[in-house]
């Protein structure tokens, strides 16, 4: 009954927002039904279309699945993008040391490489929260700004492609990367890479370590409750800043997948993190919102958000109704999904006094 | 009140109660946590809307559909869980919600000034320029108990106002609510504690399972009585005492210095020796530096100066988790803030100490089947009332929760036992329970510490009994010396006499 209510009511609420942007599509002089048709044939109507949509739900899963830790935790990540950004940078600098390596050796060390770089910027917000109570919702937005100037500095100089200096056009971006470190494509003509599985296999990994090891409890236990974990001997700050590590290591990795799975196999800046990142690190956030802060429900809401990604540009193309309205929809998924908590905590609770067999304060001290 | 019904789902909480309140008579309402004390008085003060049956104000039948609504109708209601503003002043606090002769100006200097008057009438020590995060528990009591006076209310509900009160400032707040009562006003006085009830009510009602079970009145009856008639059988107010040998110093405190959150020195040169096999009791008003104390020892605050030895070990500067190990268990004070973690099943509590040791962790892998069934044993010894061992602890009774966390501490098999109010707010039951596990504990040759406000806990319980105020001990008695005097006056400052040591 728990997990039903837990489901339904957020179903409901991505239902309710399609309903509204079916309003927005009619205005737009679209008709809904149809468009919706074409946006989400185009996502998952046919196998190409799924590729593609698979493709675009690696870097939502892996943030999603990160925020999940992070939020378990108390944690309010915002520092996906940054974090991507320094995974991709530390991964990008491996494959440029050791090009000459096999795949099965680059392949596994730029995925760790990743996920070092992202978990390193993560526990700087996570040390400075849990050491110094610096608010980690600021220090993580800062820190966006601060790895995406690095990144720019570093593809601008270090990193940059020597063709770039020597035909003296400067496009800030890495050579052509060892193609060693290719992600192998796992269907013939299409672009479903190996992140795919890197992805799913993070995800199921991450659900095994929030309840399944005395690491992922104490997460949970300092989330929860960070007195009574103090009384007990858990130690907050530790668990804090490992939280905000965990999370950024998957943000890390989803910026390694995002460079080596790329077409161009190169590491590209256009000046900014959303040209690189397509704003996965601030959408995962909304892939975790939806899955009820669920690793594995992760993995629908992502492959959702992936869909109405590639939806979009079919959506555009058919009915001459302009991309933007994904984001509008995007949008208010997540105001409802969001919302959709206050009714889920309302049903949750309405179930609970059949439990409270003697007294009428539950737990004796809550207040009511 | 007459014929109140109230309903929640699975739960009959107010079962056709007839209840009335005179001008100038001290009507006392008796139960345990969950006869339904709180709900028919939540619907008195208009939280909650009766089912069934109708409420007579002045011989007008009224309907009462908000606090603010009751409190127009000259309803003032002390509440058990503080309803105060922590970031605000107390002046601020007791004019929350009033309407200010200054229109939308405040006019703090007014209300100030009536709460002097009112302190210092009922000498209740409150300074209304003081913000309240920085009072402890009993302070805010008072606070409380000042907001309902300065609303002048002609019905006045104690919900358990003397919890956190000291003998003497008993006999003083009674003495108030007396000349409440005398003054017109009537009192409808809420608690569990047998002793207070006979001395204050005019009247007692006794509930249980949201029905009346008894009608009396303090002559008619005595504790014995009315406990039968709370909990339906016969109950024991002591545990039963064994002789114990008392053996070597297990917690030894040396002139120990902590600093408090609010300015210096909480406690001030304490010295404390707790043996083998011996229960020492810490009596004192709260606020008299027993937290710090017991947080100091728990290594959850670091000492200014001083030396704490457990089990033989200096743990003075030591982690939490370290003199866990070294052998403390720690019930504390604020079960659901620092005792437990509201949101984690019963079995997740349970392993809170040791999930990360064998054989509940291997290798950093929980082990549920071993989790399992260590909890269903620890439940079932310790007897925590729960549908499974996979509900959700915050929806467990306090008496339960409570029970759960005496259960993992307990089965850590302790050197030393710190306990702090392990029954309050906790129904007789279960508080039987409570002190009976903890009076086992001398047999196992634990040295326990129990600090509590309750009097008659201290002196139920202990073999010794130290009164803690202004961060000293002020003197420690034998349990069979001790009178509730001699205490009473110990917890106001008074050194104790040189003939009783």
């Amino acid at each position: 009954m728990k997990s039903f209510i837990s489901l339904i009511i957020p179903l409901c609420a991505v239902l309710l927002a399609l309903m509204i942007g079916a309003i927005m599509l009619l205005s737009l002089g679209a008709n809904p039904i149809s468009g919706y048709v074409t946006m989400f044939g185009a996502a998952f109507g046919s196998l190409e279309g799924f590729s593609e949509t698979a493709v675009k739900s690696i870097p939502l899963l892996l943030v999603g699945v990160g925020i999940c830790i992070a939020f378990r935790a108390n944690v309010i990540n915002i520092g996906g993008e940054g974090q991507m950004v320094m995974g991709a940078l530390l991964a990008t600098a491996v494959a440029l040391a050791f090009p000459g390596l096999p795949s099965l050796m680059l392949i596994p060390m730029v995925l760790i490489a990743g996920a070092v770089g992202g978990a390193f910027w993560g526990s700087i917000a996570g040390a400075l929260k849990a050491y110094f109570n610096v608010s980690e919702i600021l220090s993580t937005i800062m820190l966006n700004i601060v790895a995406v100037q690095f990144m720019n500095f570093l593809l601008r100089g270090f990193m940059i492609d020597p063709a770039e200096v020597a035909r003296g056009t400067g496009i800030p971006q890495t050579m052509r990367l060892s193609e060693n470190a290719d992600l192998p494509i796992l269907l013939e003509g299409m672009r479903m890479h190996l992140g795919v599985v890197v992805a799913l296999l993070v995800a199921v990994g991450a659900y095994f370590l929030l309840w399944r090891t005395a690491m992922g409890y104490r997460l949970r236990a300092v989330g929860y409750n960070p007195d009574a974990s103090r009384y007990a001997g858990i130690s907050v700050p530790k668990n804090v800043t490992s939280a905000l590590a965990f999370s950024g290591a998957m943000a890390g990795i989803a910026g390694a997948i995002l460079v080596f799975g790329s077409e161009s196999h190169r590491m590209v800046t256009d000046g900014g993190s959303t040209g690189f990142t397509g704003s996965a690190g601030f959408n995962g956030i909304v892939v975790a919102l939806l899955a009820g802060l669920h690793p594995i429900w992760s993995i629908p809401s992502a492959l959702l958000f992936g869909g109405m990604l590639v939806g979009a540009n079919a959506l555009q193309r058919a009915a001459q109704v302009p991309s933007a309205l994904i984001i509008a929809l995007n949008g208010l998924i997540v105001v409802f999904v969001v919302s959709s908590e206050y009714f889920k905590q309302r049903f949750l609770e309405s179930g609970r006094v059949d439990i409270v067999d003697e007294e009428d304060t539950p737990a004796g001290g809550s207040h009511e | 009140m007459r014929g109140i019904t109230k309903k929640f789902p699975g739960v009959l909480a107010s079962d056709n109660v007839d209840f009335d309140v005179r001008a100038g008579e001290v009507h006392t309402l008796l139960g345990e946590n969950g006869a339904g004390k709180s709900t028919l008085m939540k619907i008195l003060y208009g939280l909650y809307q009766q089912d069934e049956g109708e409420i007579l104000l002045h011989g007008k039948p009224v309907q009462l559909t908000s606090p603010a609504n009751a409190i127009a109708h000259g309803i003032g209601m002390i509440h058990q869980h503080f309803m105060l503003v922590p970031t605000l002043t107390v002046a601020e606090n007791v004019s929350l919600g009033l309407k200010s002769t200054r229109g939308a100006l405040t006019d703090l200097k007014t209300v100030s000034r009536r709460i002097t008057e009112l302190s210092k009438t009922f000498g209740l020590h409150v300074y209304p320029d003081e913000h309240v995060w920085k009072l402890s528990v009993g302070e805010r009591q008072r606070v409380e108990i000042i907001k309902a006076l300065y609303r002048d209310a002609s019905i006045l509900i104690l919900d358990e106002p003397t919890a956190v009160l000291t003998p003497s400032e008993v006999d003083d707040i009674f003495v108030i609510f007396r000349r409440l009562a005398e003054d017109g006003r009537g009192l409808v006085f809420i608690s569990h504690k047998l002793k207070e009830v006979l001395d204050l009510s005019d009247k007692i009602t006794v509930l249980r399972h949201g029905r009346v079970t008894g009608d009396t009145t303090p002559a008619k009856s005595d504790r014995h009585d009315l406990a039968q008639m709370m909990v339906g059988r016969e109950v024991k107010l002591a545990p039963d005492k064994h002789e114990v040998e008392t053996g070597v110093p297990l917690l030894v405190i040396e002139d120990l210095y902590v600093d408090g959150d609010r300015g210096r020195h909480a406690v001030q040169g304490l010295n404390l020796e707790v043996k083998s096999g011996e229960i020492l009791g810490i009596a004192g008003i709260s606020g008299n530096g027993q937290r710090e104390l017991a947080e100091a020892i728990a290594g959850l605050r670091t000492p200014q100066s001083g030396k704490i030895t457990i089990n033989g070990q200096d743990t003075t500067a030591s982690k939490p988790a370290k003199i866990r190990k070294v052998g403390l268990s720690y019930v504390p004070e604020e079960r659901m803030k620092d005792g437990a973690v509201g949101d984690f099943d019963v079995k997740e509590n349970l392993i809170l100490l040791n999930h990360n040791s064998e054989p509940f962790c291997k290798n950093g892998l929980l082990n549920f089947r071993e989790i399992c069934s260590h909890s269903e044993k620890l439940v079932k010894e310790y007897a925590v009332k729960t549908p499974s061992i996979d509900a959700t602890t915050k929806n467990l009774s306090g008496g339960n929760i409570q029970k759960l966390i005496m259960a993992r501490e307990l089965s850590a098999g302790p050197k030393v036992l710190l306990a702090s109010q392990p029954t309050r707010g906790v129904d007789i039951g279960a508080a039987e329970y409570i002190h009976e596990r903890i009076s086992q504990q001398r047999q196992r040759g634990t040295a326990s510490v129990v600090i509590s406000e309750d009097l008659d806990e201290v002196m139920a319980l202990s073999d010794r009994i130290a009164v803690m105020f202004d961060g000293k001990i002020m003197g420690i008695i034998n349990q069979e010396d001790a009178t509730r005097e001699s205490i009473g006056l110990m917890m106001t400052g008074e050194e104790q006499e040189a003939a009783s040591v």
